[in-house]
């Protein structure tokens, strides 16, 4: 494991010295490229935060409500019903929202099933497999100013499922 | 998102009424404020990196040793866009990120990569096929391997931590494929 670490600790510092490093030596003025290029990033970091304050907004309100936990509930029969560890619900139902919290929750899984448990390894697929898909749309779509979404949203929402569903499958087959 | 918005919004005021945890909700979203604001300070100092970094590819040529390098594969999914467009670059850097889980830099190369995609795009206001296959196959996350959740195993003493690769290679690829098979059978229902 060792070795995917620092190669994975290398990808970055490698490919900004090859960037910087080939654009020097095709004679292009690096440091003033840069600073140009970051100026638009102020605009780019104004036009999210609204949207960004919105999705947070929301995501929080809807956890501190409880409404998460009565979510879990209703869950929790289906789950049952498929010998699915429970645990895994609320990382299921935390991490479209977000990147922090699910990472809480994942913890909170390995911590308490241990760290060989099949909840425990459910949830790290479903870690690696899922992203925190509202973070991305508010995000990307606010980067751009897009108002009309069309049927980006369901898609993004029944695709989300599906990778969870996925997810718990590949795992009960490999273990 | 607009629907979603509101459901969230109006689904924790009810339940804050019948848990009377009126007190939380109001706490949570001046948090949820709070939470923005720090992230998107987080996002002015990285997008600004990346951006810098992308202009020093675009200016030095490099980009065209780049998108000549995935343009197959990038251009057989994004059919409509030229193969020249810098679209096709910052797709392929964005996509090269989340590849090997590097989060920090794979959105704000998303967020350029968006920006190239609008330039094409005819309706400002509107998303277009390209732009949502792109916003899909992002949120489908497709990565090699997942550094931070084998260190978290394998701090609580996991046996064989890595165990956990290969499934989630096979679920994110798997995941990946149905989602973009979901989109388009979503351009066929709603067009």
């Amino acid at each position: 494991m060792n070795t995917g670490q620092f190669i994975s600790q290398l990808i970055i510092p490698l490919f900004i010295l090859l960037v910087v490093g080939y654009g020097f030596s095709k004679k292009v003025r690096v440091y003033d490229c840069f600073v140009s290029g970051a100026k638009d990033g102020i605009g780019v970091a104004l036009k999210i935060f609204p949207y960004l304050l919105a999705i947070f907004i929301g995501v929080k309100a809807f956890q501190a409500s409880g409404a998460l936990d009565f979510s879990k509930d209703i869950f929790r029969g289906l789950f049952d019903l498929f010998n699915i560890p429970i645990e895994v619900i609320s990382l299921a139902l935390i991490k479209p929202l977000s990147a922090s919290a699910s990472l809480g929750v994942f913890t909170d899984i390995v911590k308490t099933t241990g760290p060989d448990s099949l909840a425990s390894m459910i949830a790290a697929v479903v870690m690696g497999s899922a992203e925190t898909t509202f973070y991305v749309l508010a995000v990307y779509l606010g980067a751009v100013g897009i108002k009309k979404t069309r049927y980006l949203v369901p898609v993004c929402v029944i695709a989300d499922i599906v990778g969870i569903i996925i997810a718990i499958t590949v795992v009960k087959y490999f273990f | 998102m607009n629907t979603i918005w509101v459901l969230l919004i109006a689904i924790s005021v009810i339940f804050s009424l019948i848990n009377g945890r009126l007190d939380e909700f109001t706490k949570a979203i001046f948090d949820g404020a709070k939470n923005a604001v720090e992230v998107s300070l987080f996002l002015l100092g990285i997008v600004s990196l990346w951006l810098g970094i992308t202009k020093i590819i675009e200016d030095s040529g490099l980009i065209h040793r780049l998108s000549n390098l995935f343009q197959p594969l990038i251009c057989r999914l994004f059919k409509n866009i030229s193969p020249n467009h810098p679209s096709i670059t910052s797709i392929t850097l964005n996509l090269l990120a989340n590849f090997f889980g590097l989060g920090n830099a794979a959105t704000p190369l998303g967020i350029k990569a968006m920006q190239d995609l609008q330039s094409l795009n005819e309706d400002k206001e509107t998303i277009n096929f390209e732009m949502m296959l792109f916003i899909v196959i992002n949120t489908a996350s497709i990565q090699l391997i997942p550094f931070t959740v084998i260190g978290i195993l394998s701090d609580f003493g996991s046996r064989n931590p890595s165990l956990v690769v290969l499934p989630t290679i096979l679920a994110t690829i798997l995941s990946a494929l149905l989602a973009v098979g979901i989109l388009f059978l979503g351009r066929k229902f709603f067009k």
